[in-house]
């Protein structure tokens, strides 16, 4: 009873409330490395350096009017950002955050399931989203947020396919589909796929850029183009979900970055033997610690890039990310099967 | 399949947006109504005049040393230039004398506000495609302009910074020292910019062959100032009818090879640079002596009428003023606006172009709606 549902619904409660305080904070911390890039301070006013602006934010759109347009589909209209937000958080379920740890004798392991098609839920998890921006973009009934809502779906879908054949190189690689298994792996081979696979990890960044709608590939809600894309007629707590999704999906993406490529939770250095001492820092931290630094070059690429235009960039995805990826699993592939000889 | 077999089986229809008045990307309130196929423009209508406030009509009824102010409001973010522009012009129908401390003076402030102009215009142009960094650091250094601004005249955006027949005011003591420094500053923030864009993948991709105007068909439409010379011409009123003190100047005037977006862009990033050295020569070169010449006190030109051009940041800026002699008020006055005439070449740049290009296109011609309605 108590391994079945009470360990299982902590760990979920512990990593959604992980989650969305992450959330508000990394809204925060975007806001201050731009600033700090483009010599401003970004939010002083809430709090001492702005710390508490989240609280304020998240305020705001509390109590914001939450406006439906007339003619808008208004069952689609709600439904949409929960379904944008929903599998950004359930992907969350097979990241690995740390191995097992055990809690007054118990061994717990620091994941809420470790299923063997972890990868593939991942995969899976993420494509839903697609369907909130497009019925998104289609409920408003408004001209804007349909061009947003096309956009995006089109940029989803081609730059999925990239992403999803840099997993196919990394399952080669640890020959597991496990989150855990691949982390794992990586213990086993001494070094992080980061360097066995520099090409999937190109592809896979770039990849996973576009698929959260970050720059230089946040065509969707491009303010400059489309005013705010797909969300346009969103206000008040919807907004907020949609905000809260992207945010979420940035998350992902860096976790799984850090899962596949930065072995998870292991601690750096392993061999080198002065630096044996960061293997007693809590796995669980090391991962934090990687995810963010993911993240932080997100928002550093954010600050530094132009954006690309649309038909650009899907001459990026369908000409130079998917071959580079489908490439990069055939030379994995033979390198693999020459190394079993 | 041919596509008219494919127009005729699928049913398509031009989608059209209104793009502004209220629009984040039209640099104020210009509307342009698209008519898009997908996502391509298949034409485009400018709409102008949700600024107008009639300022060649109240120019009847103002003195004209009181048209000065009105004139700030015309190029906003250049309201320097079109004083100076103005003044000239009232100083050509009296046929004044201005001192030649007063026309170095005028040349250094027209070439720091052609500075604080183009910086604006890169910041929003780069801003338009993406690149929000830009735009901050352009305006870090346009601080440091409108600061020297500040010092000399007490306004930062509407300077009403020239008198007919010379200058309000000498130059606050040091100003000259302060100018040169920012000159250093500006040169080397220039070199920062061009890191974040100059050679940047996605930046020339967006920029390349965006928009391109061969130069006949830029002096057809009426292109004048940077994007005339983005397409090859060398036209620049302060080489071919100088005044205030360019005749004694030396510098180049940059032209384009393809007249594109891109060349559009290292034209105004080279003039800043030839700003830069005019400037520097001016305050090297600062002669003695007064700032105002002699005016009559009741400004009362004879009966007649003048043309007179300047080159402001945007392009050709030109006043038109007509007296009746009798009057110590224009009996018309009409304004050359650059940003007007540039804004006519936009729907010829778009046909053919992607909804995000029209952003960097309106960003390309780098208009102040203050002044295409006026």
């Amino acid at each position: 009873m108590i391994d079945l549902l009470v360990i299982p619904l902590i760990k979920i409660v512990i990593v959604l409330t992980g989650v969305l305080i992450t959330v508000m904070y990394l809204v925060l911390l975007e806001r201050k490395v731009q600033a700090w890039v483009q010599v401003r301070l970004g939010p002083m006013r809430v709090g001492p350096h702005g710390v508490l602006q989240p609280i304020a934010d998240v305020l705001k759109l509390f109590i914001k009017e939450d406006v439906t347009p007339v003619r808008a589909d208004k069952f689609v209209f709600t439904l949409a950002p929960i379904i944008v937000l929903v599998p950004a958080i359930i992907a969350f379920a097979v990241i690995p955050f740390g191995s097992t740890v055990s809690i007054f004798g118990k061994p717990v392991p620091l994941y809420v399931a470790d299923i063997n098609v972890g990868l593939l839920y991942v995969v899976a998890v993420a494509s839903i989203g697609v369907y909130g921006i497009i019925l998104a973009g289609w409920s408003s009934n408004s001209k804007y947020p349909l061009l947003g809502g096309l956009r995006s779906s089109a940029q989803l879908i081609s730059y999925e396919l990239a992403v999803t054949l840099t997993f196919v190189s990394v399952i080669l690689a640890s020959g597991s589909l496990s989150m855990v298994d691949i982390v794992t792996a990586q213990r086993a081979n001494g070094v992080w796929f980061a360097f066995v696979q520099p090409v999937s990890l190109f592809v896979y960044f770039v990849g996973g850029l576009a698929e959260t709608n970050r720059a230089p590939f946040d065509l969707p809600e491009a303010e400059q183009e489309l005013v705010a894309g797909f969300h346009t007629e969103y206000s008040g707590m919807r907004f907020a979900l949609f905000f809260l999704a992207e945010y979420a999906n940035m998350i992902v993406v860096s976790a799984v970055a850090t899962t596949l490529f930065f072995g998870g939770w292991l601690a750096p250095f392993p061999t080198v033997p002065f630096l044996r001492v960061l293997g007693y820092v809590p796995g669980w931290m090391w991962f934090v610690v990687k995810t963010f630094l993911v993240l932080y070059v997100f928002l550093w690429i954010r600050a530094t890039l132009p954006r690309y235009r649309y038909d650009q960039l899907m001459r990026l995805g369908w000409k130079i990310l998917i071959p580079l990826a489908i490439a990069n699993v055939i030379v994995t592939a033979v390198v693999k099967v020459a190394l079993s000889y | 399949m041919e596509p008219d077999v494919a127009r005729q089986m699928f049913d398509t229809d031009e989608l059209v947006i209104n793009m502004g008045p209220q629009h984040p990307a039209t640099h104020g309130v210009l509307r342009v109504v698209l008519k898009l196929d997908g996502e391509k423009v298949v034409d485009a209508d400018v709409v102008i005049g949700y600024l107008h406030r009639g300022v060649e009509k109240l120019s009847e009824n103002r003195d004209f040393t009181q048209i000065v102010l009105l004139t700030d409001r015309l190029d906003y973010v250049a309201s320097a230039a079109a004083n100076l522009a103005y003044v000239e012009t009232v100083e050509k129908l009296l046929s004044l004398e201005v001192p030649r401390r007063a026309k170095y003076l005028r040349t250094i402030l027209a070439e720091l506000q052609r500075l604080a102009s183009h910086l604006v215009w890169l910041g929003s142009h780069a801003m338009d495609i993406g690149a929000v960094t830009v735009f901050l650091y352009c305006l870090r250094e346009r601080e440091l302009i409108l600061d020297l601004f500040e010092e000399f005249c007490g306004a930062r955006l509407t300077y009403n910074s020239m008198r007919i027949g010379g200058l309000p005011q000498d130059l606050p003591p040091g100003w000259d020292r302060k100018a040169l420094q920012f000159c250093d500053i500006q040169i080397e923030k220039l070199a920062e910019y061009e890191t974040l864009l100059t050679h940047n993948r996605i930046w020339l991709e967006r920029t390349r062959n965006i928009g391109v105007i061969s130069a006949a068909d830029a002096v057809a439409v009426g292109l004048c100032g940077p994007p005339l010379r983005g397409s090859g011409v060398a036209r620049d009123v302060r080489k071919d009818e100088p005044y205030a003190a360019y005749a004694e100047m030396e510098f180049d005037v940059p032209v384009g090879t393809r007249g594109d977006t891109y060349d559009r862009y290292l034209v105004r990033l080279e003039e800043m640079r030839q700003s830069v050295r005019i400037i520097r020569q001016a305050i090297g070169g600062l002669p003695e002596g007064p700032v105002m010449g002699k005016v009559p006190r009741l400004i009362k030109p004879p009966a007649g009428e003048t043309y007179h051009a300047n080159e402001s940041p945007k392009g050709e800026l030109g006043f038109f003023i007509a007296s009746d002699g009798k009057s110590t008020s224009p009996y018309r006055l009409r304004v050359r606006p650059p940003s007007f005439c540039n804004l006519q070449a936009l729907p010829r740049l778009v046909r053919g172009h992607l909804v995000a290009d029209v952003i960097a296109l309106i960003g390309t011609i780098d208009i102040v709606l203050g002044e295409v309605d006026r």
